[in-house]
């Protein structure tokens, strides 16, 4: 029997306005928790990219949940099976919960290598092929505390056949299957929580019998799939989320792959979605970009930040939202300002007043643009820690909004910035 | 002896150095104190009170170029224990003048640095990064590396420049020519350097909280050098640099240099070796009477992966590492050191630039640890000691040694068996 010491315990549920609640249960003594929605912090082998632990130190609150990718682990599968003691002791984790995920979220794989029995990840030394056995041995290996299943979600682009994304339904089915068998017999994975994920594409019929079927299975919670970031507009994938979770056991949480822009999380939210994957902060510090979208609601007149509208830096000034070009994710998105422009050469203020971040309490715009302007690292370290702490900083927010019933307050707050055009 | 002399300095040093510091602070930016001097070499161990903290000597000075540290945090480098460091932002000096800084509150304020920051003339840099330069009495002028427009850093340019950088040390602009050129050349350089030190005292507006250091000159030729030590010398700098060397030249001829300088450099004076950071040549360096050094390799070698240790040092990225979950270096103390192996810093190199990072912090740590253990040997009198122990872990066998090292070091009564 997979692990089934969590728990999801919600305090509010709201049709088509969110749920809130505590993960509980979690990590090998069941004591650490996560609060929904949420999410998780990503990493690249364990590591929140361009930091250390001295930097990642200084933010005062990161989610408990760490998530790593086969894609990055995969190429090392022979050293952590002669470690012996699993990836947590080998990145030098200590007290987190380990969340093995199958495809970095911030990273487009090439498409046309699923097969019936396998699926492929892309490490540095080019493609690895995945069975279902491989796939297994490589949990065995990492000891994570939770993993989602193998699945073949390749139905994100324009114009997959009806026929594809039935395939992809019926293979991540029997991969799901497989895993749990393997599994139920491996005494190495005892205690380990095991995530079904749910298939579709776009086609609504598939998704909700994807979405039965996988919770006929044993499974601590489900990964929803193939709805990322450009594949589709939001309109379509909130009836689409809508449609699964109806399907879905209310007191199992419901993990929404590849999506991590601020107004797709709310309305994610709102159709029933749980948690994230937090990979944003991320794609924005690499295109040179920092998070300062308003999420703030508060009553206290001394916390009000301006109106948009007042603030004069207003996000996406230099370029229009991202949603003219769906498909590209490098895009930058009306959330974020960009520190290579010129304007901010003379601009002594932090990125966010009121930040508290490391970066903003010791740092100014001029020179995160001095550093990004001469292609220094500390731009991505300074960057990082700002966007990581601005992005959690966000889900608390919005948890709050939940709590207090104002999230349509939060959604003007945050999408009205979206709508300022110049 | 002086043996005798050191011992006891240590534990009076911090109620002198403020008492000093309050009564000089008014009239010298810069007051150097000697601990102990090594009765065998001409190493010594000094305090160095500089206007925004004291220095431990010898010191090696990490170099933060464009104002950074490569992925450093002004933190980590604190935590580190590093008293002082190189910056500069001869990008920020030229490209938008010095408005852009002063409103920064100096190169300080601008990368939030508290302690002491030495800024080079921008020259040196010039010339290495950029293929075509043309010297006159006047200055350099070269091309701009980001828009290509023809610049001309005179002396007093770029004192002007680091005047308002607000460093705590600053280096003449000097004519600096490849210490493997001959001929006229490297004299024309060397009266130059000196015509440019003149200029630059006279273009110092800050002379009572900046220190300007002049750089001998003069590339292998004894004569040359000499001269040139004569003449600067003579003027009231608070500190001298012996530059033109460590670009390439013999190492034979190199520590002949070397120290021919000290030997002809005041006692009371810091002496800054520009461009020195191998560990073997930091510690023969001391032992011929240097107390400053920079160098970009530390730094550098760590972004592609190669970690300093007391044997050598490890290539991460290299196959062997992929299984071996042993730290860098066992007894280092790092935050790398006591949190990784040397198995994930190398899987970790195909993912994330953090593993540069890691290495950087282990490298850092090992060159300022370095430093503190040769100054804690001169200050207990055992410096002898301490180098021949550092060689041995070093080099697998005596006939390994450098010829140059032993050379040096023979030259200052150290004879390693």
């Amino acid at each position: 029997m997979a692990g089934c010491r969590m728990k999801l315990e919600l305090s509010r549920v709201a049709l088509g306005k969110g749920r809130l609640g505590v993960l509980k249960g979690l990590g090998k003594t069941g004591q650490l928790s996560l609060e929904v929605p949420g999410c998780l912090l990503h990493t690249h082998l364990g590591t929140v990219p361009h930091l250390t632990q001295d930097t990642l130190n200084t933010l005062s609150t990161l989610p408990s949940v760490t998530q790593i990718t086969l894609s990055n682990i995969a190429e090392h599968q022979e050293v952590l099976e002669e470690f012996k003691d699993g990836f947590r002791k080998f990145a030098g984790l200590h007290d987190t919960v380990l969340y093995c995920a199958l495809h970095d979220p911030a990273t487009p794989c090439p498409t046309g290598h699923t097969t019936n029995k396998t699926v492929s990840v892309w490490g540095s030394g080019g493609r690895i092929e995945l069975t279902v056995a491989k796939f297994m041995a490589l949990q065995k290996a990492v000891k994570p505390d939770w993993y989602q299943s193998m699945a073949d979600g390749e139905t994100w682009q324009i114009n997959t056949s009806h026929k594809r994304v039935r395939k992809s339904v019926d293979r991540s089915l029997a991969h799901l299957d497989e895993c749990l068998l393997v599994h139920q017999k491996s005494q190495e994975l005892e205690g380990v929580e095991v995530f079904g994920v749910v298939e579709g594409g776009d086609i609504l019929e598939e998704r909700v019998r994807s979405a039965k079927e996988t919770a006929k299975r044993p499974v601590s919670g489900f990964c929803l799939d193939g709805l990322q970031t450009g594949s589709m507009d939001q309109a379509l994938r909130t009836q689409l989320i809508s449609a699964v979770t109806k399907e879905l056991p209310e007191d199992k949480p419901r993990l929404l792959q590849g999506v991590g822009r601020p107004d797709e999380v709310l309305a994610s939210v709102e159709a029933g979605v749980d948690l994230f994957e937090g990979f944003f902060p991320f794609e924005v510090t690499e295109r040179g970009c920092a998070l300062i979208f308003n999420f703030n609601i508060s009553s206290n007149p001394e916390l009000a930040v301006l109106e948009p509208g007042e603030d004069q830096e207003t996000a996406g000034d230099s370029q229009h939202s991202g949603d003219l070009n769906p498909g590209d994710q490098t895009q930058m998105t009306s959330f974020e300002i960009n520190l290579k422009d010129k304007r901010y050469q003379g601009d002594f203020r932090p990125l966010v007043e009121g930040c508290g971040c490391y970066c903003c309490t010791n740092h100014q715009r001029a020179y995160l643009h001095h550093l990004l302007v001469t292609n220094e690292l500390l731009a991505g370290v300074l960057l990082m820690i700002h966007n990581t702490a601005h992005y959690h900083a966000f889900f608390s927010a919005l948890r709050d909004a939940l709590a207090e019933d104002r999230l349509d307050l939060l959604k003007r707050r945050v999408l009205g910035q979206t709508e300022r055009k110049d | 002896m002086a043996a005798t002399r050191a011992c006891g300095a240590a534990a009076n040093t911090s109620e002198n150095i403020m008492s000093l510091k309050k009564a000089l602070s008014v009239a010298s930016p810069l007051t150097l104190r000697i601990v102990a001097e090594c009765p065998v070499t001409k190493a010594r161990a000094c305090d160095l009170i500089l206007p925004h903290s004291a220095v431990s000597t010898p010191v090696f000075m990490p170099v933060g170029t464009q104002g950074t540290l490569k992925g450093i945090t002004v933190d980590q480098l604190d935590a580190l224990g590093c008293q002082i460091c190189l910056g500069n932002t001869y990008h920020l000096g030229h490209e938008t003048g010095p408005d852009l800084i002063e409103k920064a509150n100096g190169l300080h304020g601008f990368m939030n640095w508290k302690r002491n920051l030495l800024t080079d003339s921008g020259g040196f840099q010039m010339v290495s990064l950029v293929e075509l330069s043309e010297v006159t009495e006047e200055g350099v002028k070269f091309k701009s590396p980001y828009d290509g427009k023809e610049i001309l850093l005179t002396p007093e340019k770029s004192i002007s420049i680091q005047n308002s950088l607000g460093s705590d040390i600053m280096m003449q602009l000097d004519d600096v020519v490849s210490s493997t050129v001959t001929g006229p050349r490297v004299e024309e350089a060397m009266h130059r350097s000196v015509r440019w030190l003149d200029r630059c005292i006279s273009a110092n507006k800050n002379p009572e909280k900046q220190n300007l250091f002049a750089i001998i000159q003069g590339g292998l030729n004894t004569e040359l050098r000499k001269a040139c030590l004569d003449e600067m010398t003579q003027r009231d700098v608070p500190g001298f640099a012996i530059g033109g060397l460590s670009g390439g030249e013999e190492k034979d001829d190199f520590w002949r240099m070397v120290t021919l300088s000290t030997d002809h450099l005041p006692r009371e004076k810091p002496r800054y070796l520009m461009g020195v950071g191998y560990a073997v040549d930091l510690v023969v360096c001391v032992a011929l009477g240097c107390d400053m050094f920079d160098c970009v390799f530390p730094t550098r070698t760590a972004r592609f992966g190669s970690a300093l240790v007391p044997w050598g040092s490890l290539q991460i990225k290299n196959k062997q590492y992929a299984k071996d979950f042993e730290p860098i270096d066992p007894d280092c103390q790092c935050p790398t050191c006591k949190r990784h192996s040397r198995a994930y810093l190398h899987a970790l190199f195909k993912s994330d630039s953090a593993a540069m990072h890691h290495i950087t912090i282990h490298n850092i740590a090992y060159q300022l640890n370095l430093m503190r253990s040769v100054r804690q040997s001169i200050v207990e009198g055992c410096f002898p000691e301490f180098i021949r122990t550092f060689m041995k872990r070093m080099f697998p066998s005596r006939d390994q040694y450098p010829g140059w090292a032993v050379d040096a070091l023979a030259s200052v009564n150290i004879t390693l068996e």
